[in-house]
């Protein structure tokens, strides 16, 4: 038994495809990333296998169960930890805590027990008796994600679990989420921060417009580019003839142009700079900056999209600032 | 899973009483207004006669009731609302998720609303026994405990199905001036309602408010416009339709 099933998921919100055909299989014991950028269809997604939306088309199973008609049977097998703070700041954080093991109905000695627990995973045991609102942005989220494991749910559901979290915080969160996936829970996680993905999760489906466009291991992913990424910025300049020539040379393995970037995917790229600027000079062209790296996620993205995940995102705000003007002016 | 849950309805109704004891300021500041309209309007109309007014009563003994009915309709739709602010702070979805029926999570709140609403009205007599207001007999009091927890079920009710149709807090201000003003002005809360041309008069009837305000009166004072019985079942059937369809609402409600 899967985890997670999805088949044909699509939710529609006025018009607008949100989710769109969505399938994959999730194992049990799997620490696995919704990779994709704001807007990519992530938190929809998970927000219908949570049963606080409904599917407009498809089926979900989440932990054996059909999102449509057992969402209590689901509600009470899943946590979440919300890309959006869901804590009662008037209460204190061990309130927090009571409040959730209540809801979820766990006795009064199971409840102490695994409280006192959760509070030492994620190291707030002395902040325990405080008022949240005087808790800081990492320690909301560290009690957020030990009230979402308080009830020992099969599936545990992390919407960007480090947005808006200074880096040191962020490797914190990191180091909390790897101790859990040593735990007995399937963990599924979205985020839209590349290195996140690719240090944390087992597998990734990366997630554009709504639908999956790659889905395979980390490292799988990265090694399908074969080999590294040079990356030469020319700015404002006609590469047509230069890319052709670029073509003929068998050790260049890819070549894409996204903005004033040319991308070329070559084996033992840092012998073969020299060689490549001394091309483009001899096409005339002036190259800005050169960069060479190891093949990210970013790259893998960028493969499947065309785009960079921050391009991606600039052009999507703009889509949604048109329609919201357009909406304004009717 | 159980429609009625207990444990929720207790964990839901413990919350809004640990918020309420940490909330001083915004207690007193809900308390505020009707102190305000208590205080001021008592002292100043103290030596005037109002037409239509019952026999031998002064006004300070007209208006405190009414000015509780007052504290109930405000206190209990900002409880109703106050699920606008769960919302605005997220903790709704974290409520929305727990296997818990809607019903329960908003019997819970009506319970906690309720309670807290009552004490308030509660400490609004009690500080109009200071400026010389006198119970009839306590057998009246225990009914208008009963009015006060009828008035304050109502009105959460009404609130909640605001609360249910709204996505933020912006439209706070209309309710405040469209609905609970006029609920207020129209239910005889500080003046007689026969004072009123007809037509205003018939719309008064209506406001499930005069019932709250002539049932707490006719308890408090045992001086009332219409009988106990009726000012009872009207309330209750109202009531009964404010929960019903407060929960119909919450049981709709998509978390964004």
């Amino acid at each position: 038994m899967y985890a997670i099933g999805i088949e044909n998921l699509t939710k529609k919100f006025n018009g607008f495809i949100a989710v769109n055909q969505v399938s994959l299989n999730v194992e049990e014991g799997e620490l696995f990333g919704l990779l994709g950028p704001n807007g990519a269809g992530k938190t929809t997604t998970i927000k219908m296998l949570s049963t606080l939306l409904n599917p407009t088309s498809g089926y979900a199973e989440v932990a054996g169960f059909n999102i449509l008609t057992q969402k209590d049977e689901i509600r009470n097998s899943i946590g979440i930890v919300f890309q959006d703070p869901a804590l009662d700041i008037k209460l204190t954080g061990r309130e927090n805590l009571e409040f959730h093991s209540m809801m979820y109905n766990l006795g009064r000695e199971f409840r102490e027990k695994r409280i006192k627990e959760v509070l030492e995973l994620v190291e707030l045991t002395s902040k325990a008796n405080v008022l949240v609102e005087n808790y800081s942005g990492g320690m909301k989220r560290r009690l957020e994600i030990a009230r979402g494991l308080i009830h020992r749910p099969k599936v545990l559901f992390l919407d960007e679990p480090t947005l808006g979290l200074d880096a040191q915080t962020r490797r914190h969160i990191w180091d909390y989420i790897k101790k859990l996936s040593e735990e007995d829970v399937t963990i599924i996680l979205t985020t839209h921060y590349m290195e996140e993905a690719d240090y944390l999760c087992d597998r990734v489906a990366i997630i554009d417009f709504g639908k999956i466009v790659a889905l395979d291991t980390p490292k799988n992913l990265k090694d399908s580019l074969g080999g590294d990424v040079i990356s030469l910025e020319i700015p404002d300049q006609n590469s047509v003839d230069f890319e052709k020539e670029l073509r003929n040379y068998g050790w260049i393995k890819g070549i894409s142009k996204h903005d004033s970037f040319i991308d070329l995917k070559v084996e033992n790229a840092d012998k073969r700079i020299p060689e490549i600027i001394f091309l483009a000079r001899k096409f005339g062209i002036n190259v800005e900056s050169v960069n060479l790296r190891k093949p990210s996620l970013e790259d893998v993205f960028l493969q499947f999209t065309g785009k960079t995940i921050r391009e991606r995102e600039t052009s999507q705000n703009e889509t949604r600032r048109e329609m919201v003007r357009r909406r304004m002016g009717r | 899973m159980k429609l009625i849950n207990p444990i929720a309805i207790y964990v839901m109704w413990l919350r809004e009483m640990k918020r309420f004891v940490r909330a001083k300021s915004r207690v007193i500041g809900t308390l505020a207004m009707p102190l305000f309209f208590l205080l001021f309007l008592g002292l100043g109309f103290t030596n005037m006669s109002l037409p239509n007014m019952p026999e031998n009563i002064s006004y300070i003994d007209f208006l405190v009731p009414g000015i509780v009915g007052m504290t109930m309709l405000f206190t209990s739709m900002f409880a109703g609302i106050s699920v606008l602010w769960d919302r605005e702070f997220g903790f709704l979805k974290e409520i929305m998720v727990a296997p818990v029926s809607r019903v329960s999570l908003v019997l819970g709140r009506i319970a906690g609303g309720a309670t807290t609403s009552v004490i308030q009205g509660i400490i609004i007599l009690l500080i109009s026994f200071l400026m010389g207001f006198k119970i009839s007999t306590f057998s009246g009091f225990v009914l208008a405990i009963l009015f006060m927890v009828l008035i304050s079920i109502s009105f959460i009710g009404l609130g909640l199905i605001f609360a249910s149709k709204m996505t933020d807090i912006h439209g706070f201000s209309l309710i405040m001036n469209f609905v609970i003003l006029p609920l207020f002005f129209l239910s005889g809360a500080i003046f007689p309602l026969e004072n009123l041309p007809a037509m205003i008069r018939y719309i008064s009837y209506l406001d499930p408010l005069t019932y709250g305000v002539d049932g707490l009166r006719g308890s408090l004072t045992g001086i009332s416009q219409f009988p106990v019985f009726l000012n009872i079942t009207v309330l209750i059937g109202f009531c009964l339709l404010m929960v019903s369809l407060g929960a119909y609402f919450f049981e709709r409600t998509e978390v964004e």
